[in-house]
């Protein structure tokens, strides 16, 4: 089975990010890392070759900076890696996004594409659809399970009740919460290995792209600091915290 | 003319809340308001869309959008776009509306915004990044329809008293497409009121340590009476409570009277589901933790400890 996993290298995935001058986020010269949510499909994909034999290849776009999120992934375990880096990507939309790696991923032979949900940094939790689409393939988003029973993936797919569970003929996409595999932490090994593996450097030229379909359509007209209320006040726990925190229920006239 | 139309999700209780604010939103920048409403139960829909400023409700009650995962829904709307020619579409920010609008963008190429907390016009939307510190305004560029996924409760839902025309939906949905099927349904909803309705909220993180303690804040939840108990992303994910419970980016919005945040830092993607509360409690071991930044009162140190005191206070006060 040939899986592809979807993966992200993202800005100080722990912190905020920083804005540029172009209202850009900054994403050479600052610390960066494989987005954690991308790490729970990459170990999803790891257990279904695992349990089924194949194959799993990592696909990415960025800057050259992006490989640490490849070599990340590589050493936990995945075969191989391909990286689109252009500058004419930069400030990419999801549309552009969704184009290169669809295009990426058509190169080879897959049965199941896995990413995360959305991103830590974009969040905006649609790019993995808009890549099923392009590639006509159905998807399971949102899955806290993923299986391959008889040749047919198996999700159970979080729903704002309780979960579904959705049964899907290969090829397809599936994006994976948190919830659906621990991510395992490369071996010694596995980095010393990682190092040995094949990754493929790209250009929106080598995938047949034209540089039209790259314009973005969202462009950052202004940036503001929102206006918080200031924080309120900070006490010990003590015998008065429980009572004042009452005082606010009862402020509120919900007891 | 401009023509804003709203993608109206179906669910068991009617037309999904959210699609009634954008509505509301949609008849403040266009003479044309419309909705899209598909799966069994569209067609009643049509009542509440039109009283909330909808036209026309294009509708069908196909049972094939309910079965099939947002492949037919998307094909049905691109091929409604193609016909009507709205210029922009909006979406609530929940996972179907997200899968359908993902897809319509492949097919459509136009531009697809996540995470609007305001629509400006037909081609400007605002945002919040950073967990609401940041507010952003995006011009939408690029072939119409603007495409534009709403965080739910960003604006009230207002009826305007109309009625709407039903046109019915007879989209062919090729068999292709109907590939991802919901199997199996199941519920795992929480007793007591429903986290989004609920006037007190008391959500847990890491901070709690482990799943059983979620038990006392249950236990609080009753003792208040009308509240509902939410949960960080990161303790849905480590299996402790199921995804019903979750506050945050990927979960639910909620903006009660009071929340009260036990044992949670405040990562950025919680933030964005609870900061609309109109008051904010924070206990907390980490005097340091970003979500004392937000709330009215911090309380530092061991949630276990000031809960029970909190529940016993509570206790006493009620008649």
């Amino acid at each position: 089975m040939n899986l592809v996993v979807l993966v992200k290298y993202v800005p100080e995935p722990q912190g905020i990010p920083t804005l540029g001058e172009d209202f850009l986020v900054v994403r050479e010269g600052v610390e960066g890392a494989l987005d954690p949510g991308d790490e729970y499909a990459v170990e999803a994909a790891l257990q279904l070759v695992e349990a089924h034999g194949g194959d799993v290849a990592l696909v990415s776009m960025g800057p050259e900076g992006a490989m640490a999120a490849l070599r990340r992934g590589l050493s936990m375990g995945a075969d191989r890696g391909v990286l689109v880096t252009d500058p004419v990507l930069r400030g990419a939309d999801i549309l552009v996004t969704a184009r290169v790696l669809a295009a990426a991923v058509r190169r080879g032979d897959y049965d199941l594409v896995l990413a995360g949900v959305e991103s830590t940094d974009g969040s905006t939790g649609t790019l993995p659809m808009t890549v099923a689409e392009l590639l006509e393939i159905p998807s399971a988003t949102f899955a806290r399970k993923v299986e391959v029973i008889d040749g047919s993936l198996r999700a159970e797919r979080q729903t704002e009740a309780g979960y579904d569970v959705v049964e899907s003929p290969l090829p397809a996409l599936a994006t994976v919460t948190g919830s659906a595999a621990e991510p395992r932490y490369p071996t010694l090994k596995g980095i010393m290995q990682s190092k040995q593996k094949p990754v493929e450097q790209l250009s929106v030229a080598d995938l047949g792209l034209s540089t039209e379909d790259m314009e973005s359509s969202q462009q950052v007209a202004s940036v503001k600091a929102a206006t918080v209320k200031g924080p309120g006040e900070v006490i010990e726990a003590g015998d008065e915290a429980a009572s004042r925190i009452a005082d606010i229920l009862a402020d509120a006239k919900v007891i | 003319m401009a023509k804003v139309w709203v993608y109206a999700e179906v669910g068991p209780d009617g037309p999904h809340p959210a699609s009634l604010e954008l509505l509301t939103k949609a008849r403040s920048i266009a003479d044309t308001v419309e909705a899209v409403a598909l799966g069994p139960g569209a067609t009643q829909t049509a009542v509440a869309l039109g009283d909330h400023g909808a036209q026309t409700v294009f509708a069908s009650d196909d049972p094939v959008y309910a079965e099939y995962l947002a492949q037919p829904a998307a094909h049905a709307l691109v091929g409604l776009i193609e016909e009507h020619r709205p210029n922009m579409v909006l979406f609530a920010t929940t996972y179907d509306s997200r899968d359908v609008a993902g897809r319509v963008q492949a097919r459509t190429g136009s531009t697809l915004m996540s995470n609007a907390t305001d629509v400006l016009s037909l081609d400007r939307v605002q945002t919040q990044i950073f967990g609401g510190a940041t507010v952003v305004d995006v011009e939408l560029s690029g072939p119409d329809p603007k495409l534009v996924l709403v965080r739910p409760k960003s604006f009230p839902a207002e009826p305007a008293g109309g009625t709407a025309d039903v046109v019915e939906v007879n989209a062919e949905i090729p068999e292709d497409r109907k590939r991802a099927r919901r199997a199996e349904r199941h519920e795992e909803a929480a007793a007591g009121p429903k986290l989004e309705e609920a006037r007190v909220v008391i959500a847990g993180g890491r901070g709690l340590q482990d799943p059983a303690n979620f038990a006392i804040l249950e236990e609080l939840a009753s003792a208040i009476g009308s509240a509902a108990v939410g949960a960080t992303r990161a303790v849905v994910d480590a299996g402790w409570v199921p995804y019903s419970y979750q506050v945050g980016q990927t979960g639910k919005t909620v903006k009660p009277d009071v929340y009260i945040a036990v044992g949670i830092s405040g990562a950025t993607q919680h933030l964005v589901g609870m900061k609309g509360s109109k008051r904010i409690v924070a206990i907390n071991k980490d005097p340091d933790a970003p979500i004392f930044k937000l709330a009215d009162l911090g309380v530092v140190g061991d949630a276990l400890k000031v809960v029970p005191k909190l529940i016993e206070e509570i206790k006493a006060r009620k008649p």
